[in-house]
């Protein structure tokens, strides 16, 4: 109702076919779509390659530290682009700057998260005796990769490149700070059609197109899902690397991995100590003072954002829970719709922020159901983020139970009701609590819907920094930055509590 | 595990009913004030100034925020007649004339006030490499400036916007493009945004971390690195090229659908009064249209005030947009 609804009331109101021939054919589009898919195919290609080896060591091994890694890893993902984007801009050479391979850099930092916890979940799952059963007929440790574990894994292989795709081929931040004006991709363009030009007409021919690639790919990838699940004992198999080379391998791989993510981060929080002066507290001190100087204020509230951001959290988590959870039931029992479902359920994900926020607006607009200022359209925006992911997190899970294992225990004398329960509800609670940190993660972070609604009373803390960062002077500048890394803290400390349920979880089993 | 779900959602419903008890407001008429993102919601001498409004007119102000200006203007435009608030605050002279043909406001829009869009330069810069700091647009497309200048694309920047119109204003139709080819052989640099110019590339702000020593941005950009600076200086670290200045005017309305349309005129006319004006420079920094408001001493010491800036007709800007922003890319950047 949130997403469909107003989409369909956007396209009925401005849609005319004479401006779809005019969009596609205006100059220069032709390279705009270029761009777009051919970066995406590079990002998800590098993404899916680079975020392999981690996601491995942290399905396979505990170690000490694995927690305050994944969330490391798992931030970025989160973070608002505005700020991370900006660090990273710094990091980067200068001739790098405005470039496609700038954007794909990127793109590979901020989306690794997707690789290394969709296919860590799913790997972490994996029974170790079909490896070692390969292993003691001979084969090598690559053959095993290939011809077990690659083909176990496939789902949750496609699963993440299909978010790392939508993601990157919808991506908005990256592309304007590091890829420049010569680098639009579709999403842009869309924004600064219905924005800069009010050309609302093309900017849904536009998102249309848009939706159409994505829809493709999707479906494409949901179909591959399917066909490559195979059903196995789920078992939890992290342990302490045993041998001198596993324990060199976890340390290379989450040392590499942890310090490419660290970097941009260490800057983000190094330049809000930073002002004219060289270093200072400044900033902090007077981030919660209502005057910088007398009479001088910022009409931002630090902690009231920070207030508002846990409401819209607590909120977001609460109804993509309820609703992912729901979805993840349905589809993994209803065959043929669960399909078309699941499809439809990433599709807020690859519709463009501006035209859900525009659809919104003419549809919820007539009392009693004049919504268009609410304070909870904001987490509702959220939580169509967040569902694709929490259905993502339980899917894997839900699948792998194999009716044959609820037949045996309605069999061994269970109700229906217990075989349910003992079977497939028992199960849950790690996923779920994963699903519900990256959950409330994600609408911590979260900063394009938001901006594109209209919005009454306090800032949540990305608009809070995005207005910090719209000013002149090096106090302001400093203080987003400052809060920028309560952001941080904020999320990695909710993503670190919600992974540690999971290792309690698999204790108790 | 169980607990933990049932907290969150016990939490989440607890904050629910907080903020709808909150909500609630007693004032028997509540006008809605539509403004860009920039605009303070709280806390600040501007809201002080509204409050005193609420004192002595007992209407309460409530302020939603829309986006940037473009994005709140496209957002009338679709919901004329039927609009957010009451009164819309900020649609710049770029954007006027799209609003108005949208037929968003009832009646005219009044101006609120104004500020220019000039080349800011680092002052620290020319004084050690012993150069004149540039003043006029003739002066940037000279060698002695190659390389030293970052401005915004006008295709996705509002202050980009209003230098390529000031460049179209100094040079005409005829001569404008051929400006911009002059200007980019001599290594000009364009970003996306504001932000990134004046943050990343640009060496003359206290926050910044850039080596350009030439941006653009705000004739009051001065004023607040004076401001804002850490610790506090008594001399701007930037100065503004005044031959180079785009006047940019701001305008508020009464929205055309209101239900509040008495309410919603007595707020326009309180923006426009001394109380309300003289807040502006230091919370939005630009400038009061009402006469008879003096200006804080930072302004005056710090802020350029060009005597002749640039500028254009709302009507001419809205007819060309979008083919000129075409013509600079294809100039610019292709």
């Amino acid at each position: 109702m949130f997403y469909a609804w107003p989409f369909a009331t956007l396209l009925g109101r401005v849609l005319q076919p004479s401006s779809v021939v005019d969009t596609l054919t205006s100059p220069g589009i032709g390279r705009v779509i270029w761009f777009t898919c051919w970066q995406a195919l590079v990002s998800t290609a590098l993404t899916m390659a680079i975020g392999f080896a981690p996601a491995y060591v942290v399905a396979r091994y505990r170690f000490r530290g694995r927690r305050a890694a994944l969330a490391i890893i798992t931030v970025p993902f989160m973070l608002p682009t505005v700020v991370v984007g900006a660090a990273f801009l710094a990091l980067l050479p200068e001739r790098w700057h405005g470039t496609a391979a700038a954007v794909v850099v990127a793109h590979v930092f901020f989306n690794v998260a997707v690789v290394v916890r969709l296919v860590g979940a799913m790997w972490a799952v994996l029974p170790t005796d079909l490896t070692a059963v390969a292993r003691t007929l001979g084969a090598s440790p690559a053959r095993v990769l290939r011809h077990v574990v690659l083909p176990l894994l496939r789902p949750a292989l496609y699963a993440a490149a299909s978010v790392v795709f939508i993601f990157t081929f919808t991506s908005f931040g990256a592309v304007k700070l590091l890829g420049g004006p010569s680098h639009p991709t579709i999403e842009v363009e869309i924004a600064r059609r219905a924005t800069q030009l009010g050309d609302i007409d093309a900017a849904a021919v536009l998102s249309i197109a848009q939706l159409i690639v994505l829809a493709v790919v999707v479906w494409w990838s949901a179909r591959w899902q399917r066909r490559s699940e195979h059903t196995f004992a789920a078992g939890r198999t992290t342990r302490r690397p045993r041998t001198r080379s596993e324990r060199r391998v976890v340390a290379v791989v989450m040392a590499t991995t942890v310090a490419a993510m660290v970097a941009p981060i260490a800057m983000m929080v190094a330049r809000s100590f930073r002002t004219s002066s060289g270093w200072s507290l400044t900033p902090w001190r007077t981030l919660g003072a209502n005057e910088v100087r007398p009479g001088i204020s910022l009409g931002v509230d630090p902690l009231g954002s920070l207030a508002v951001s846990l409401r819209y959290a607590a909120l977001a988590t609460a109804i993509s829970i309820v609703f992912g959870g729901l979805a993840a039931l349905t589809i993994a029992s209803a065959r043929r719709h669960g399909r078309l479902l699941d499809t439809g359920l990433l599709l807020p994900l690859g519709t463009s922020a501006v035209t859900i926020g525009l659809g919104m607006l003419i549809t919820f607009d007539t009392a009693p159901f004049d919504w268009r200022s609410a304070w909870w359209l904001p987490p509702i925006g959220h939580a169509l983020v967040a569902i694709p992911f929490v259905v993502r997190s339980l899917l894997p899970t839900l699948r792998s139970i194999s009716a044959d294992q609820r037949l045996a225990a309605v069999t061994l004398g269970a109700s229906p009701l217990r075989a349910w329960w003992e079977v497939e509800v028992r199960r849950l609670p790690g996923p779920l609590l994963s699903a519900a940190g990256f959950a409330a993660a994600i609408s911590l972070g979260e900063f394009g819907a938001t901006t594109f609604l209209t919005r009454s009373g306090r800032d949540s803390m990305p608009i809070a920094i995005d207005r910090l960062l719209g000013r002149a002077g090096a106090v302001p500048h400093a203080q987003a930055f400052a809060l920028a890394t309560m952001l941080f803290v904020l999320t990695a400390a909710v993503v670190a509590i919600a992974d540690r349920q999971e290792v309690v979880d698999a204790r108790r089993a | 595990m169980r607990r933990w779900i049932a907290s969150i959602t016990g939490a989440a419903m607890a904050l629910g009913f907080v903020a709808c008890s909150g909500d609630g407001g007693t004032a028997p008429v509540t006008v809605t004030l539509v403004a860009y993102d920039s605009f303070p919601t709280e806390k600040t001498p501007l809201n002080d100034a509204l409050a005193t409004f609420t004192e002595d007119t007992g209407i309460t102000v409530k302020i939603v925020t829309a986006g940037d200006a473009g994005a709140m203007v496209s957002k009338a435009a679709l919901t004329a007649g039927n609009p957010e608030g009451d009164v819309m605050w900020g649609v710049d002279n770029t954007l006027l004339s799209a609003a108005i043909d949208a037929k968003v406001f009832a009646g005219e829009p009044t101006q609120v006030d104004f500020g220019d869009v000039c080349v800011n330069y680092d002052i620290a810069y020319f004084t050690q490499h012993d150069l004149q700091p540039p003043g006029t647009f003739d002066d940037l497309a000279q060698p002695e400036y190659k390389d030293l200048l970052v401005v915004e694309n006008p295709a996705t920047s509002s202050p980009g916007l209003a230098f390529m119109l000031a460049t179209i204003d100094k040079y005409g139709d005829a001569g404008w493009t051929q400006y911009w080819r002059t200007l980019r052989s001599n290594g000009v640099e364009v970003v996306d945004s504001w932000e990134t110019a004046y943050y990343e590339r640009f060496s003359g702000s206290g926050g910044s971390s850039g080596d350009k020593p030439l941006v653009v941005s705000y004739a009051s950009s001065p004023p607040a690195e004076v401001v804002f600076a850490d610790p506090p200086i008594d001399a701007a670290p930037t100065g503004v090229a005044t031959g180079t200045c785009f006047r940019q005017m701001e305008y508020a309305g009464v929205l055309r659908g209101t239900r509040h349309g008495d309410a919603a005129q007595q707020l326009v006319t309180f923006l426009t009064g001394e109380t309300f004006q003289r807040t502006l420079p230091l919370t939005l920094f630009v400038y009061p249209v009402n006469g008879t408001v003096s200006l804080p001493e930072v302004f005056t010491k710090f802020a350029a005030v060009p005597a002749n800036p640039y500028s254009m007709d709302p009507v001419r800007i809205a007819q060309h947009r979008q083919s000129w922003q075409e013509q600079w890319t294809q100039t610019v950047i292709d």
